[in-house]
C-alpha cells in the first residue's frame, strides 16, 4: 500500500506537501515497473520547473525514462546521494528515494493530484 | 552468384493471385501520363564472360591510388594496410554477419568492438569512445548535437578551417532546427581566434574546430578551449587519428569531445568511402554520448564477458528522446582500425606518423623550390600542406595526372576564395624518388 500522506500523478509521481515545500519521487510501483535504477539525472537547485514539465530522467536497466514534476515552483533541494546511489529509488521510493524539493508557486495544483486511495485505482487499471 | 530475382512461374503465380493477367494489368491504376511508355533503355543481357570484361573494362577507367601515385588528402589518404587487416576483416563471422551484437553469439565482434573503443581512448586521450559512427564528418555534426544536450544550448561556432564538407554537413542537419551555427572565419589557415572570442557567447553549446585542419596546418587548440570553457561551451575537436603517435592528444589542449575520419587507420580509399567516424568524449558526459558503446562486464560465473551498454539510449529504445538517430556504426571499419592499430603497435604508429610529416616538410620545401608556389600560411603542419600555385591547378593536376601523379587537392573546387590553393598529403607510402619526380615534373612546366 502506498503512504497515506501522499499525492501522486499519473506519470507515477508523488509528492508530499510540507508547509508551502512539495517533495516528489517516483512511486513503488514505477520503481518496480523500471526495474533495477542505474542512474538518475536530476536539475540543479534553483532551477524552475512547471507542473507536467520534465525535471529529469531516470534510466533502469530497462530504459530511459523522463520525471515529470506534478506541481510548478523552484526547486530549492536535490537528492544528491541519488547521483551515486540509483538503487536508492528501488529500495527506499518513499523515504531516501526522494528526488526534489519544490517550494510551491501554485499550491492549488496539488488538490487535482490523485489520493492514495484513487492512485491505487489509477495503477490497478492501467494493468 | 546467380542472382534471378523470380523466375517466369512465380511471376505467374503472384498474377494469378492477385487476378491479374499481366503486368500491365497490375499497374492499371498508375496514370498513363505516369509510365514511360516504351521500353527502358537497357543494354542487351550478356553472358557471364563477357558481362566480366565488360565490368573489367569499366573499372579500368577509373585512375585510382593503385596505379596513380597519390598525393591527394582532404580526408580520404592513401596509408598502407597491412596484409593481416584484410586477413582478418575478410572472415565471414566479421564480413557478413549484420548488426551481430546478441552477447549470447557475438562475443568476438562485441570484443573486437571493446578493443577499438579502448585503443580510440589511448589514443585521443579521453575516457570513452562510441563503437564508430559513418565518418568524420557525421563524428563532427554528432559531437555538436551532443554539446547541444550537454550545455542545453543550441548555438555552435565552427571554425572556417574545418573542412567544408564537415561544415555543409553541420548545416544540413542545422536546417532540422535543432543547432543554430556562426561561421568563425580562418585566417592564416587557423581558426581567427579574436574573431572567435567575439563570437562565443553565453549561448554558445560549443565551439568545433580541428587540427590538423583542412589546410593542413595544426590550429590553436588550446586557446580556443580556454575560449569555450570560458563561456561554459565545449571544444569538439576533429583530428586526424593516424597522426596521434606524434602529435599532443586533443584531450591534452582541452578538448571535450574528439571526433575523427579514421579511414588512415587501415581502410582502403575506396573512391571516398565507407569512412568511419571516432568520436571520443569524457566520462561525465557519457550518457549524452550518440551511438553504440560495448562495455565489459561478467557473467553469473565470473567470466569477462562483453555487451551493447546504453541500448536503452538509442533510437529503438528511446525513439525521439534517443542520443543520435545513427542506431548503427561502421562495425567492420573499426574493426579493420582496431587490427591495423595492433599490427602496427605503439611505435610503430609514432614511425608512421613521423614518416608522414618528414616526407611532407621534405616535399614542401622541393615544390617551393619550383618558384611555381608561394607560401601563404606560416602555422605548423603535419602529413598535408597549402601552397598557393602561380598557374592554372586544374590544367597543372591535368598534366600531372597523364605523367601518373594526383598532384594534390585543388582547393577552389570546394571554395572561389581559395582558388589557386593546393593541399598536397604525403603518407608513409611515398618515396624520395616519387616525390622528386613529381617536383621535376611540376618544375618543368
Amino acid at each position: 500500500m502506498n503512504p497515506k500522506d501522499l499525492r501522486f500523478d499519473k506519470e507515477h509521481e508523488w509528492v508530499r506537501v510540507e508547509g508551502s515545500t512539495a517533495t516528489i519521487g517516483i512511486s513503488d510501483f514505477a520503481q518496480d515497473q523500471l526495474g533495477e535504477v542505474v542512474y538518475v539525472d536530476l536539475p540543479s537547485a534553483g532551477d524552475s520547473v512547471g507542473a507536467g514539465e520534465s525535471f529529469g530522467e531516470i534510466e533502469s536497466v530497462k530504459s530511459v525514462s523522463e520525471l515529470f514534476s506534478p506541481v510548478t515552483g523552484s526547486i530549492t533541494e536535490v537528492n544528491e546521494p541519488l547521483r551515486d546511489t540509483p538503487e536508492t529509488v528501488n529500495e527506499d521510493p518513499y523515504g531516501e528515494g526522494w528526488m526534489i524539493k519544490v517550494e510551491l508557486a501554485e499550491p492549488a495544483e496539488v488538490d487535482g493530484l490523485m489520493s492514495s486511495e484513487e492512485y491505487e485505482a489509477f495503477i490497478t487499471e492501467d494493468e | 552468384m546467380r542472382f534471378i530475382p523470380v523466375t517466369c512461374e512465380q511471376r505467374s503465380e503472384m498474377l494469378r493471385t492477385v487476378g491479374a493477367e499481366t503486368i500491365d494489368d497490375l499497374f492499371a491504376d498508375v496514370p498513363e501520363a505516369a509510365r514511360p511508355g516504351r521500353p527502358l533503355a537497357l543494354p542487351e543481357e550478356m553472358g557471364e564472360v563477357e558481362l566480366a570484361a565488360h565490368l573489367e573494362e569499366l573499372a579500368g577507367r577509373d585512375a585510382h591510388a593503385g596505379t596513380v601515385v597519390s598525393f591527394m588528402g582532404g580526408g580520404c589518404y592513401d596509408h598502407y594496410v597491412p596484409a593481416i587487416v584484410d586477413a582478418v576483416v575478410s572472415k565471414p563471422a566479421f564480413f557478413t554477419a549484420y548488426t551481430p551484437y546478441q552477447p549470447e553469439v557475438s562475443q568476438g565482434t562485441l570484443q573486437a568492438v571493446y578493443e577499438y573503443q579502448s585503443m580510440i581512448c589511448s589514443l585521443t586521450g579521453m575516457d570513452v569512445a562510441n563503437a564508430s559512427l559513418y565518418d568524420g564528418a557525421t563524428a563532427f555534426v554528432e559531437a555538436a548535437l551532443m554539446a547541444a544536450r550537454v550545455t542545453r544550448r543550441s548555438e555552435v561556432v565552427v571554425s572556417g578551417a574545418v573542412h567544408p564538407e564537415w561544415r555543409e554537413t553541420l548545416r544540413t542537419y542545422a536546417e532540422g532546427g535543432a543547432l543554430s551555427v556562426i561561421d568563425c572565419p580562418a585566417r592564416g589557415g587557423l581558426t581567427d581566434t579574436a574573431a572567435l572570442r567575439a563570437l562565443v557567447s553565453g549561448n554558445t553549446a560549443a565551439v568545433l574546430a580541428a587540427s590538423p585542419t583542412f589546410y593542413g596546418t595544426l590550429d590553436e587548440l588550446q586557446e580556443m578551449a580556454e575560449i569555450a570553457h570560458g563561456a561554459g561551451a565545449l571544444l569538439v575537436a576533429g583530428t586526424n587519428p593516424i597522426l596521434l603517435g606524434v602529435l599532443e592528444p586533443p584531450s591534452a589542449a582541452g578538448a571535450d569531445i574528439v571526433v575523427g575520419e579514421g579511414q588512415p587507420l587501415g581502410s582502403s580509399m575506396s573512391f571516398g568511402g565507407p569512412g568511419l567516424g571516432v568520436f571520443a568524449c569524457r566520462q561525465e558526459h557519457l550518457r549524452q554520448m550518440p551511438g553504440r558503446v560495448v562495455g565489459r562486464t561478467v557473467d553469473v560465473d565470473g567470466r569477462t564477458g562483453f555487451v551493447l551498454t546504453f541500448a536503452t539510449r538509442e533510437q529503438h529504445i528511446r525513439r525521439e528522446k534517443a542520443t543520435s538517430n545513427i542506431c548503427s556504426n561502421h562495425a567492420l571499419n573499426a574493426l579493420a582500425a582496431g587490427v591495423y592499430l595492433s599490427a602496427v603497435g605503439v611505435e610503430g604508429l609514432a614511425g608512421i606518423g613521423r614518416a608522414c610529416v618528414a616526407k611532407a616538410h621534405y616535399l614542401e620545401q622541393a615544390l617551393m623550390g619550383t618558384g611555381h608556389f608561394e607560401r601563404v600560411f606560416d602555422a605548423p603542419f603535419a602529413n598535408e600542406f597549402t601552397l598557393l600555385y602561380s598557374g592554372d591547378v586544374s590544367a597543372m593536376q591535368r598534366a600531372l595526372l597523364a605523367a601518373g601523379f594526383f598532384a594534390g587537392l585543388d582547393l577552389g573546387r570546394f571554395r572561389s576564395e581559395d582558388a589557386g590553393l593546393v593541399s598536397f598529403a604525403v603518407t608513409e607510402k611515398r618515396t624520395r624518388a616519387q616525390m622528386d619526380r613529381l617536383v621535376a615534373e611540376v618544375g618543368a612546366r
